[in-house]
């Protein structure tokens, strides 16, 4: 499974970092006269309702979500680290304010909050990235306060506090590190869930513009063609399936790796 | 347990509070004057005043979150701005139908689940599980816009065996339900097979196969049942994702529900009606969690005692 998501997901990272060499068309550049073409020896997904090359976009849309992934995973388990192991190792008021704002924001279905806030701010690959981080803290900061939680008893984190080390050395040192691992876990199965709910949202028309490629809005472009152009809809959503596939394999791989129990039971 | 149901309720009225305040906060949260974002930049500065003085923005901001809050308490939450409905009677009028979707998106996720969850646990290791397993994560993986286009060009352009959009009949339910199921039948697969696992693993099934029951007798009599406790949990506290889903299902659907109004109210800067959709739905998602909660710790006494 890791092996098989190690390479869905490097095989999107090459589409995205050497598309404009692999594509073999402008992903902009319309053939008017072609427009709804089918898959052809040239246009290896066909073309879509401005005449654009869908193999082009698929690749142009590869660059966008990962960097969506990315940024928003980067953003989402930096500041969910931080606040949730201060909220572990500190307890009293900071824990309580830090877990209140926790519990309104998971009070929320995770995408609906990222419609509202995109609804209001506007749409654009930055406020998609706001809002997706918004709420992507969230889980990283319960996770991280639960494991800091135990993880401030360990004796190695008493004999430091003993021997006189500050907080910040006893939290980056020792005491986020022992968090890591399950933050690795849920940062991979973050970056498919932050692919999908970018795709989402620029499917209904609140995420990227057009004409910028990207996989949701392609689908969007898609709807009104489903009777006389499926092939519109099948390879972005094919793309954005396979991704967010890899990013599943390769999670549930690391974690059934880092989890002695699934580890030693094989299940 | 009358002790446990009044401090989880207790817990509630924070979140709802917090809850109610976010969604206040989503109008001032728009750049520049929010009237004017509603009307569009060719409104005239008296419609816009005018606006402004119908919605309360003209008040001071205390004033207008108290009033907020009266108004979601008593269950008004203003007019829409482009149909002049009252926000509150346009989301009840879309109800039944969001509610129809989820109710049967849910059926559809545990009839697939169940089966495939205890089959891939029974048959542990071998094809049937691999496959089982493979398919809950094509299921995670595979996004609802676009399996619901995917099942309308294979049933109801290719096959024309159902229709393509609209509420009316069973057979216009089947397509969204099935499309905004499919992620919650993979999840609860995956809980089903883990946790029956965990209990075939416990001494009293030991015992029970050592007493001479059979393997089947084994799993569905005693390891079945106490496995269910944290899937109807799951189930519960996924409600929030189908009612997230349905938002997508219904505009791919035409299905006239709260999701679809949301996304209409966003396109026309509707916002009295997004607000009051968002609030809906949080609100729902709350109150299903709740009901969660005390359902679990009504059949588990552990967590009474928490």
């Amino acid at each position: 499974m890791n092996r098989v998501g190690a390479a869905i997901v490097l095989i999107a990272v090459v589409a995205a970092l050497f598309g404009p060499a692999i594509a073999r068309f402008d992903p902009s550049a319309q053939e008017l006269a072609r427009r709804l073409d089918g898959p052809s020896a040239a246009h290896w997904f066909g073309l879509d309702e401005l005449g654009r090359d869908i193999f082009s976009r698929v690749l142009a849309g590869a660059r966008i979500s990962l960097l969506v992934g990315i940024v928003v995973v980067s953003i989402s388990s930096v500041v969910g680290t931080l606040l949730g192991s201060i909220a572990g190792y500190f307890g009293g008021t900071v824990d309580e304010a830090i877990s209140r704002v926790i519990d309104i924001l998971l009070a929320f279905p995770g995408l609906l909050l990222a419609i509202a806030l995109v609804a209001v701010l506007g749409p654009s690959l930055t406020n998609v990235v706001f809002a997706l981080s918004l709420i992507g803290w969230v889980g990283y900061a319960r996770l991280v306060r639960g494991q800091v939680l135990r993880a401030r008893e360990f004796e190695f984190v008493q004999a430091a506090r003993a021997l006189g080390a500050a907080t910040p050395r006893i939290l980056v040192k020792h005491i986020i590190p022992t968090a890591l691992p399950a933050v690795t876990v849920q940062a991979t199965l973050g970056m498919g869930g932050a692919i999908l709910a970018e795709a989402a949202l620029s499917f209904l028309g609140l995420g990227v513009q057009p004409p910028t490629a990207s996989w949701g809005t392609m689908l969007n472009g898609g709807r009104t063609h489903l009777l006389d152009a499926p092939h519109l809809t099948i390879f972005p959503g094919l793309a954005i399936a396979f991704l967010v596939l890899g990013f599943n394999f390769l999670g549930d791989g690391l974690r059934d790796a880092l989890d002695p129990v699934t580890r030693r039971s094989g299940g | 347990m009358l002790r446990f149901l009044a401090r989880r309720i207790a817990l509630t009225i924070p979140v709802l509070l917090g809850v109610a305040t976010l969604v206040f906060s989503l109008i001032h949260l728009i750049p520049g004057d929010p009237a004017q974002a509603m009307l569009g930049e060719s409104a005239s500065p008296q419609d816009v005043a005018e606006l402004r003085a119908r919605l309360g923005l003209d008040r001071p901001l205390l004033e207008q979150y108290g009033r907020f809050l009266r108004g979601a308490v008593s269950g008004d939450l203003g007019r829409s701005l482009r149909t002049n409905q009252p926000v509150t009677s346009a989301i009840i009028e879309r109800m039944p139908a969001t509610f129809e979707l989820a109710a049967a998106a849910m059926f559809v996720a545990v009839a697939v689940a169940i089966p495939l969850g205890i089959a891939a646990a029974v048959w542990r290791g071998t094809a049937v599980d691999h496959g089982a397993t493979t398919l809950s994560l094509l299921g995670i993986s595979i996004p609802n816009f676009w399996l619901g286009p995917l099942l309308a060009i294979i049933f109801s352009i290719e096959l024309g065996w159902l229709p393509v959009s609209g509420r009316g009949t069973w057979a216009h339910l089947v397509l969204p339900a099935v499309s905004l199921g499919a992620a919650l039948a993979a999840i609860l697969a995956r809980m089903m097979r883990a946790t029956l696992l965990e209990e075939l693993r416990e001494q009293y099934v030991v015992a029970a196969r050592a007493r001479g029951a059979s393997r089947a007798r084994a799993v569905v009599r005693h390891a079945f049942r106490n496995s269910l406790i944290p899937v109807i949990t799951l189930i519960g506290l996924q409600f929030g994702a189908v009612l997230t889903g349905a938002v997508i299902t219904e505009t791919i659907f035409a299905w006239p529900g709260i999701g679809r109004l949301l996304i209409q109210s966003i396109g026309f800067r509707d916002y009295p009606l997004v607000q009051g959709c968002i609030l809906l739905i949080a609100v729902t998602y709350v109150g299903m969690n709740l009901i969660t909660d005390l359902l679990y710790g009504l059949v588990d006494p552990r967590i009474r005692y928490e």
